[in-house]
């Protein structure tokens, strides 16, 4: 047996949860074709940040690159976890929304251009309040226009994972891929913890956030549709499959009745484990997604 | 939040690309690097840490004993450390000389 055969694939590949948002962004598209709009040159900062004391980044936290996937038309929207938590603010909220709109507008014209949403984030910038909820209801609207036209993906890596307003706008995109790292919730460990009682949720118990907001349960419950591995070539090729992949007939966020159902048919008499979750939520489905 | 601005009218050769590196994150910052509007190179700074201005004067009048690029320097600071903020200039000096 050869040296590179008894090294485990883990080891030599190459970790998408490692590169920061720009590159992220970057490493999805046919090498060459993608160019970054409003980049960190034109100098779109936030204008709240400074007034509070906070410095800024040139480019909001938000990162638009544009280009090809699978010689298909695509655009790729990354919010930096690294910056600010990856909050959203009205910058960093009006470059998302004003691509997505853009790619609706040629998906409309017949030129199919597939969003992919690099969602690393808290939710809306504190700093920025009723600025950043806006933001998440003009992002909602804009997926929601596209999504007839081209798939919306979200891919969640981590590790800051992806919660608040904007978990809403992955809870209505097309297609949500998530690794074993990221998370995904509308309230956070510690928002749970501190409005309901550390019964409710210990956000220091690290198996039991990642049991609940982990990707490979959010899968297997049915609210995400797929798992990959923290590998760079992994992640683009499954984007690239959602990219090419055909509209869905009816999406997530349409089957309000099941989804009631569900909620009303869990017995609270009794602890609910994420593993009985699973197989309720998974097994049952009838018209329901994975 | 602090405001810093340095001049260094001696570092006269003349740069043609430009260069972004680094990310706004807790003790890390970012930088671009342009090709100077005026002669000689300028530094601009926005950081949030307060009352440091004497060890950023440091940092860069060590920078600009090696390099003489006629540089426009924009940096967003999040509390680097000197060591972070030497690596990122290199790292930025780097692309502009590829």
């Amino acid at each position: 047996m050869s040296q590179t055969n008894i090294i485990p694939e883990f080891v030599s590949r190459r970790s998408f949860i490692e590169l920061d948002g720009r590159r992220r962004a970057q490493s999805l598209f046919d090498e060459g074709t993608w160019k970054e709009l409003v980049g960190p040159f034109d100098r779109m900062e936030s204008p709240w940040l400074p007034l509070q004391g906070v410095a800024p980044q040139f480019d909001d936290g938000c990162i638009v690159i544009k280009g090809k996937i699978g010689g298909m038309p695509a655009v790729a929207i990354a919010l930096e976890g690294a910056f600010q938590g990856g909050s959203i603010g009205e910058v960093s909220g009006a470059k998302m929304t004003a691509a997505l709109d853009l790619a609706a507008k040629d998906s409309e014209a017949g030129k199919r251009t597939a969003a992919i949403l690099l969602l690393e984030t808290g939710g809306v910038r504190l700093q920025e309040a009723n600025l950043g909820l806006a933001a998440v209801a003009e992002v909602i609207s804009s997926v929601l226009a596209l999504r007839p036209y081209a798939p919306v993906i979200t891919l969640i890596a981590g590790t800051v994972g992806c919660f608040g307003g904007m978990s809403l706008a992955a809870g209505v995109s097309s297609y949500v891929v998530m690794t074993r790292e990221a998370r995904l919730g509308l309230n956070g460990p510690e928002v749970i913890e501190q409005e309901s009682g550390i019964n409710e949720f210990d956000s220091s118990d690290r198996a039991l956030i990642w049991a609940i907001h982990g990707g490979e349960q959010r899968v297997a419950m049915g609210l995400a549709d797929a798992l990959v591995e923290d590998d760079a070539k992994n992640v683009k090729a499954t984007i690239l499959g959602y990219v090419q992949a055909d509209l869905r007939p009816v999406y997530r966020s349409q089957q309000v009745e099941i989804y009631r159902d569900r909620i009303a048919a869990l017995d609270t008499s009794e602890q609910i484990d994420p593993k009985s979750l699973r197989q309720k939520w998974n097994n049952e489905t009838t018209g329901g997604l994975r | 939040m602090e405001k810093i601005d340095f001049d260094y009218p001696t570092a006269k050769r003349r740069i043609t690309k430009k260069a972004h590196v680094g990310v706004v994150g807790s003790g890390d910052m970012e930088v671009l690097m342009e090709p100077a509007q005026g002669k000689g190179a300028h530094v601009s700074i926005t950081t949030s840490v307060n009352g440091f201005r004497d060890l950023w004067k440091a940092v860069f009048d060590r920078f600009f004993s090696k390099f003489d690029g006629a540089v426009h320097i924009q940096i967003n600071d999040a509390g680097a450390t000197p060591g972070s903020v030497l690596l990122r200039l290199e790292q930025a000096v780097e692309v502009i000389n590829q």
